[in-house]
């Protein structure tokens, strides 16, 4: 484990008054916050910055900081020496810090104290956590298995705090769509005085795809067709999310215009619709023969695209 | 052990959340989310506080209100025009994603 300098993160002096570590802070979180960052990585930014805000913004804390990481530099191989802490009373942090995202190096300094409050006769149902799961589109017509992999907090068998990893195999329902959240119960942090166990919440993500675009229960794909095909009207074969199905088009259609497949989107009740974008795709003109075709439609069909606009 | 294969709901339609559940998996009071629900962010089904039940967009709606507020020090009026704002532009997005526009 290595030691994180948390001042550095802050970009402040070691010095810095709490007025200035909140606005170091302030500023950060402004640029970071992964609601509204563009920036690359911003939430695992925001992370580190909470993380060393919850301990310097902290008098408590802090002191216990400044007293051990005078012997450290930024990087180096950290092992927290035996009852470093005692002298330091945590009145248990802010109820608003949700620890379960912070590093192995908080846990092992701070994880104590939140051990200690929980072994004083207090029960409690455990923190639920929280996860993405990104999965493919096919899947929610389908349904699947996806394994996820967690990092949460354990208090080890030396009653150490740790970050322990573990692989959920979790069943992605048929039907599910964007943004839904899947509700694991009993799968969140562990309770305290033999507390009930929290639960786990999963948001689902899609994947991007190539061809389909999914909104909500909604999803679009762009349908490609030659002139003919659009100008005549034809039978033509999609491969649609849930399989390949054979669709009319009706003749004079135009590139951008819509057929809705009802019932062909996301399962469910009800299922949603699939959009197919009608996308006129012209032939290469690139031999004599395909040369001459497109000079004989100029000569014969007497088209102007542009008389609309007075062209 | 590890084949286990977990099966979860889906906060939605049966699997919705009641305001207990969803104080908790915000990590706040129930007094929080109340406010959300007077403040008319949030607005559930169903009649009384009991019987509200809260889907996969209100969870999302709240833990971002959460996080705003906590992060950026806003109050939590500030914190609700921002997340409607936001979701507003995610709303916009979503129309050119479908018209095949990609901004990004």
């Amino acid at each position: 484990m290595e030691f994180k300098d948390y001042y550095k993160i802050l970009g402040v002096e070691r010095g810095a008054t709490e007025q200035e570590l909140k606005r170091a802070y302030r500023k950060l979180a402004r640029k970071f916050h992964p609601d509204v960052s563009k920036e690359p990585e911003a939430e695992k930014r925001m992370k580190e910055v909470n993380e060393a805000y919850e301990v310097l913004g902290d008098p408590e804390k802090r002191a216990a900081y400044d007293q051990l990481g005078s012997r450290y530099r930024p990087g180096q191989e950290f092992r927290p020496p035996p009852d470093w802490d005692a002298g330091f009373e945590f009145s248990g942090g802010s109820a608003e810090a949700d620890a379960t995202g912070f590093s192995e190096f908080f846990s092992s300094l701070f994880g104590d104290a939140s051990r200690r409050r929980g072994n004083s006769g207090f029960r409690a149902r455990g923190q639920d956590h929280h996860a993405k799961v990104l999965i493919d589109i096919e899947d929610a017509f389908q349904g699947a298995t996806r394994g996820i992999t967690l990092h949460a907090p354990q208090v080890d068998g030396q009653g150490r705090a740790t970050t322990r990893e573990r692989t959920l195999k979790v069943q992605i329902p048929k039907g599910v769509r964007e943004g839904q959240h899947i509700r694991l119960s009993g799968q969140g942090a562990p309770g305290a005085g033999g507390g009930p166990l929290g639960d786990l919440y999963l948001e689902v993500r899609f994947n991007a795809h190539p061809h389909y675009r999914a909104d909500g229960r909604d999803v679009y794909m762009d349908l490609p067709l030659a002139p003919w095909e659009a100008a005549l009207g034809a039978t033509v074969t999609a491969p649609t999310p849930g399989g390949a199905v054979e669709v009319k088009v009706p003749a004079g259609v135009q590139s951008g215009r819509r057929l809705r497949l009802a019932g062909r989107g996301i399962p469910g009740n009800p299922p949603g619709d699939l959009y197919l974008v009608l996308q006129v795709v012209l032939p290469p003109a690139d031999t004599e023969q395909a040369k001459t075709l497109y000079r004989n439609m100029a000569r014969d069909l007497a088209f102007n695209p542009r008389s609309a606009i007075g062209g | 052990m590890g084949e286990v294969v977990l099966t979860g709901v889906v906060v939605d339609e049966a699997g919705a959340l009641s305001i207990e559940q969803l104080a908790c998996a915000c990590g706040a009071a129930v007094s929080w989310v109340r406010e959300l629900v007077v403040e008319g962010a949030l607005v559930p089904a169903g009649e009384g506080e009991s019987g509200w039940r809260f889907t996969s967009a209100h969870l999302a709606c709240a833990r971002r209100v959460r996080r705003i507020q906590r992060d950026l020090d806003a109050n939590i009026d500030a914190a609700i025009v921002i997340v409607n704002l936001l979701e507003e532009i995610e709303r916009l997005q979503a129309r050119l994603k479908q018209a095949g526009v990609d901004l990004l």
